[in-house]
């Protein structure tokens, strides 16, 4: 297990490497930060300048190596539009969106598990179908569009949440709702998969022969099994959760790491943006370590 | 004590293969709904030039704000009503569509190309390349998909064809995964093998081997990428950083309605039911094809 | 009393293309710390029968019977807890594969302990105990070690005896036993089926063994039921089934086996033509009657009655044996 672990991990700084030179990249070719801080009354003289100034005339590997040099202990740089070190807004916002994205998730988890189990212990009846079909249609709602009409029931119509804001917990009410719905069809028709095959399995019908409670065959040695797989997803559905979260946050004015990331985008405001795609995908490996990690816990085959 | 003889083979007298796939095809309720609701909607897209009553950025300002035709005040000269600028909704909502189902047909075909070539070769020759690819594949899953396209899209300036373009340039993680392994499966297989021993050289053993054998799955996979790829830049565009105004796309139609929210719910309300339902029916119909292919697939 | 009367059972199972007859008409019965050997090859439904007897059968599959007592009980009549309670009680079971039976995710002790404490109340410690207990009693060394150990870490053998350990948490009055040896090295057979005959006495215990290895019925069983096509086709003791079989089956299932001491070496072995008829469906006549060398036109008839013998044996056929062996 230990091997096991250290290879998984020097793999996960590889991954982060060469992912940091991607996004470094991607987001280098795709404009220009001169420009951009020069702004739009920027003469070409002032574009020179800044160039030099800052850097941006030296080879873009160079500029890769300073700026993950700094990154890597600590120094994010400073906004262009905040004037601000964008550790400092990273530290303020980071935790309403991760806040909201662990409620997302769980909000999912305790609304997709028990109807994926109940779905897989009667397949083909009425509730499965009602699950399965609210899977196909929690997939086709766009997020912002749900979020919207949200607003307009619970904030205005039946004022009992408010529309936007970031204050209180009533805030990440309708948040969650919007960010978690779409990943509950996945984790749903997972644990019903899961489950239904698993009640197949040999050590079900000798559980049952045992003269075991229907109850404690299903929950202590179905789903025991059944829900290995659910926590890998559950890390992947957190990284998918970080990205849509930035939709979420925008219709709701909520003021996480999402939100700047819309705003630094629309300033064009590079560092900022740099910065938080290094974040998120930082997180996005380490989760899927942990998955990686947890799922061998899990299984006690692979952990002897 | 003469050898009893065994029943009639069902294969020699009973349905044809084609036949079997389409009674299996008219008994699933989510293939023929999601394929009905689909032809609509490609029909739309294809016919919207012809179709469409008025030019869908044309303003007509004594009209703004009409409220649709089940509406007290509608009228059938704009059975979906008219938005802030008097522009035409039902000639709007058809020109959508033909952005959406271009985007996401084209995006989905991009990503599938990469995704495709770069799944079977790690599939078909393993070792260094597949390694290789894999690492490529986890970089990709490393990276936050909504963050990057949008920052991409966001500071190169968006428009159709950049949109098109980054998507189809990170949503090719699906199709590598699902062609790399049944890829692997076939050269389990003894075809791969035998071909190779009469001389076959590479490339026609992929066309004749393997590609035959990963169509279904590879079918499946590019309509969930197009559903993917469609709520992808409705949302991009929304966020105001996919296609740019005056252009008649759903996603965008909704953000510029945002304030009418509670008015004139309409404005969001048919665009949104309009995006919904485009995404129901390619999801719909894929699920309907795996069922339908591969029903061991299933459960 | 017997301590086993199964009346009339019958298993029928919806499929997409019929109604499969998997159980037909089986009545038996079983006394009290005797073993009865169910033979017959796949599909001649003796799982089904055992299945249907603890009510494990799976969802598309219905039962149906006169009655099924138990000590004087109708497990017919009991609902789904009741028969819960009796369930690794007073009647347990142990299956064909022991690689799959066992929970991989849950140590061998927690799975014993939990045998016994879902019906009775007892601590865990003396729960552990009788676990060890058991442990040792079916062969597993170092037993106390064993119970924090995962199945995976136990060979084939090895979880077969710990599932036959499991079963005897209880001390139910009646094992069932299907096709406990199949999925094993032949060496390791041996020594399972004498633990199961040296238990069954220490345990005071009757047994049911399903086996398609007339070597083991000949073994083990006191008496033995032949099950062909669903149906029980041959019941009798051991000794005289094997001496004077009555029924068609039964002479061409001996006449397969080589016997020491009757089989001449040399001598081609029997095989009986053809195959099993599929159940799906109605099913009329004798089901033997495409592979018998006696068929006549009767035999196409109406079903065929058991006929029961003087000395407590019976067969399903339409010829009497002496009729039999004149054609």
């Amino acid at each position: 297990m230990l091997a096991f672990a250290i290879r998984r991990v020097v793999l996960a700084a590889i991954v982060a490497f060469a992912v940091s030179i991607v996004g470094f990249g991607l987001l280098r070719l795709s404009g220009d930060p001169a420009i951009a801080m020069a702004g739009p009354s920027g003469t070409s003289a002032d574009i020179a300048h800044i160039r030099h100034e800052y850097g941006f005339d030296k080879p873009l590997p160079v500029q890769y190596w300073n700026w993950m040099r700094r990154a890597v202990s600590g120094n994010l740089g400073d906004s262009y539009y905040f004037r601000m070190p964008v550790t400092t807004m990273l530290e303020q916002r980071l935790p309403i969106t991760l806040t909201l994205g662990v409620c997302a998730l769980l909000f999912a988890l305790v609304l997709s598990l028990p109807l994926g189990v109940l779905a897989a212990l009667r397949p083909n009846s009425w509730m499965d179908r009602v699950a399965l079909t609210l899977s196909v249609v929690g997939q086709a709602l766009p997020s912002f569009w749900f979020g919207l009409m949200l607003i307009v029931l619970l904030g205005v119509m039946f004022p009992i949440l408010p529309p936007s804001g970031s204050g209180s917990w009533q805030h990440f009410v309708m948040p969650t709702i919007v960010l978690g719905y779409y990943a509950t069809p996945a984790f749903m028709r997972l644990t019903r998969t899961g489950m239904l095959e698993v009640l197949q399995s040999d050590y079900i019908r000798t559980a049952r022969a045992k003269g075991l409670p229907r109850w404690r065959v299903v929950l202590k040695h179905a789903l025991r099994n059944a829900i290995i797989p659910v926590v890998s997803l559950a890390a992947v559905q957190f990284g998918f959760m970080l990205g849509g979260s930035i939709i979420v946050e925008t219709v709701f004015g909520l003021g996480g790491a999402g939100y700047l990331a819309w705003e630094s985008i629309s300033r064009a405001d590079f560092p900022t943006v740099q910065a938080i795609v290094l974040v998120y995908s930082g997180f996005y490996i380490v989760l899927t370590l942990l998955a990686d990690l947890a799922n061998a816990w899990l299984d006690p085959r692979m952990r002897g | 004590m003469e050898p009893v003889a065994i029943t009639v083979s069902d294969v020699a007298f009973g349905p044809t293969p084609a036949r079997k796939l389409l009674r299996r095809i008219a008994a699933h309720h989510g293939f023929i709904l999601g394929a009905a609701i689909l032809a609509v909607m490609v029909a739309m897209a294809l016919l919207a030039p012809m179709v469409a009553p008025y030019d869908p950025n044309h303003q007509d300002l004594l009209h703004r704000l009409t409220p649709p035709i089940w509406h007290a005040k509608g009228t059938w000269a704009h059975p979906l009503g008219t938005d802030q600028f008097g522009r035409d909704y039902w000639s709007r909502i058809l020109f959508g569509a033909h952005i959406s189902l271009m985007i996401g047909f084209i995006a989905a075909i991009i990503s599938g190309l990469i995704g495709t070539t770069l799944g079977v070769a790690a599939g078909y020759f393993g070792g260094k390349i597949d390694a290789a690819v894999t690492l490529l594949l986890t970089i990709r899953l490393s990276m936050p998909v909504v963050l990057v396209a949008l920052a991409v899209v966001g500071l190169t300036g968006g428009s159709l064809s950049v949109v098109i373009m980054v998507l189809g340039f990170l949503l090719w993680d699906r199709f590598l995964v699902v062609t790399r392994s049944a890829t692997m499966q076939i050269r389990k297989t003894g075809y791969v093998t035998a071909a190779r021993a009469v001389g076959c050289s590479t490339a026609r053993i992929v066309l004749s081997e393997i590609l035959p054998n990963i169509i279904n799955p590879l079918v499946v996979v590019i309509t969930l990428e197009m559903a993917h790829a469609v709520i992808l830049e409705a949302s991009l565009s929304f966020l105001g950083m996919g296609v740019q105004p005056p252009t008649p796309e759903w996603g965008l139609m909704i953000a510029e309605s945002k304030n009418y929210l509670l008015f004139d719910p309409w404005l969001i309300g048919i665009p949104g039911t309009a995006l919904f339902l485009l995404v129901m029916s390619i999801n719909l119909l894929g699920d309907g094809i795996r069922d339908v292919t591969a029903p061991e697939a299933r459960n | 009393m017997a301590l086993l009367d199964v009346r009339n059972l019958s298993v029928d199972i919806r499929l997409a293309g019929g109604e499969l007859h998997g159980v037909r008409d089986v009545s038996f019965t079983l006394e009290k710390r005797k073993t009865l050997g169910v033979v017959g090859e796949s599909g001649s439904g003796k799982s089904l029968t055992a299945l249907a007897l603890m009510n494990l059968l799976p969802h598309a599959a219905r039962r149906a019977a006169q009655a099924i007592y138990f000590d004087g009980v109708d497990f017919c009549r009991l609902s789904e807890k009741e028969m819960q309670a009796v369930r690794g009680n007073s009647v347990a079971m142990i299956f064909q594969e022991p690689m799959t039976c066992l929970n991989p995710s849950y140590t061998i002790g927690d799975q014993l302990i939990e045998a016994l404490r879902a019906h009775r109340d007892v601590s865990s410690t003396a729960a552990r105990e009788r676990a060890v207990f058991l442990l040792q009693k079916v062969g597993i060394t170092g037993a106390a070690h064993r119970l924090r150990q995962y199945p995976h870490q136990l060979s084939g053998g090895l979880r077969q005896r710990v599932m036959i350990a499991m079963a005897l948490m209880c001390g139910p009055r009646l094992l069932i036993a299907d096709e406990p040896t199949t999925a094993l090295d032949v060496t390791i057979q041996a020594e399972i089926l004498h633990l199961l005959v040296d238990l069954k006495r220490e345990f005071d215990m009757a047994l049911i063994l399903i086996t398609h290895d007339l070597g083991v019925v000949a073994h083990v069983a006191d008496d033995v039921a032949v099950m062909y096509g669903g149906q029980i086709v041959e019941t009798g003791p051991v000794e005289q089934l094997f001496e004077r079989p009555l029924h068609p089956y039964t002479e061409g299932l001996l006449a397969c086996i080589p016997i020491p001491g009757k089989t001449r070496p040399g001598e081609p072995l029997g095989s009986i033509p053809g195959t099993v008829p599929t159940l799906i469906g109605d099913t009329a006549g004798c089901t033997f009657r495409n592979r018998c060398s006696h068929a006549q036109p009767e035999c196409a008839s109406d079903d065929v009655a058991l006929v029961r013998t003087a000395d407590g044996r019976s067969y399903r056929c339409c010829l009497t044996p002496a009729q039999r062996a004149v054609r």
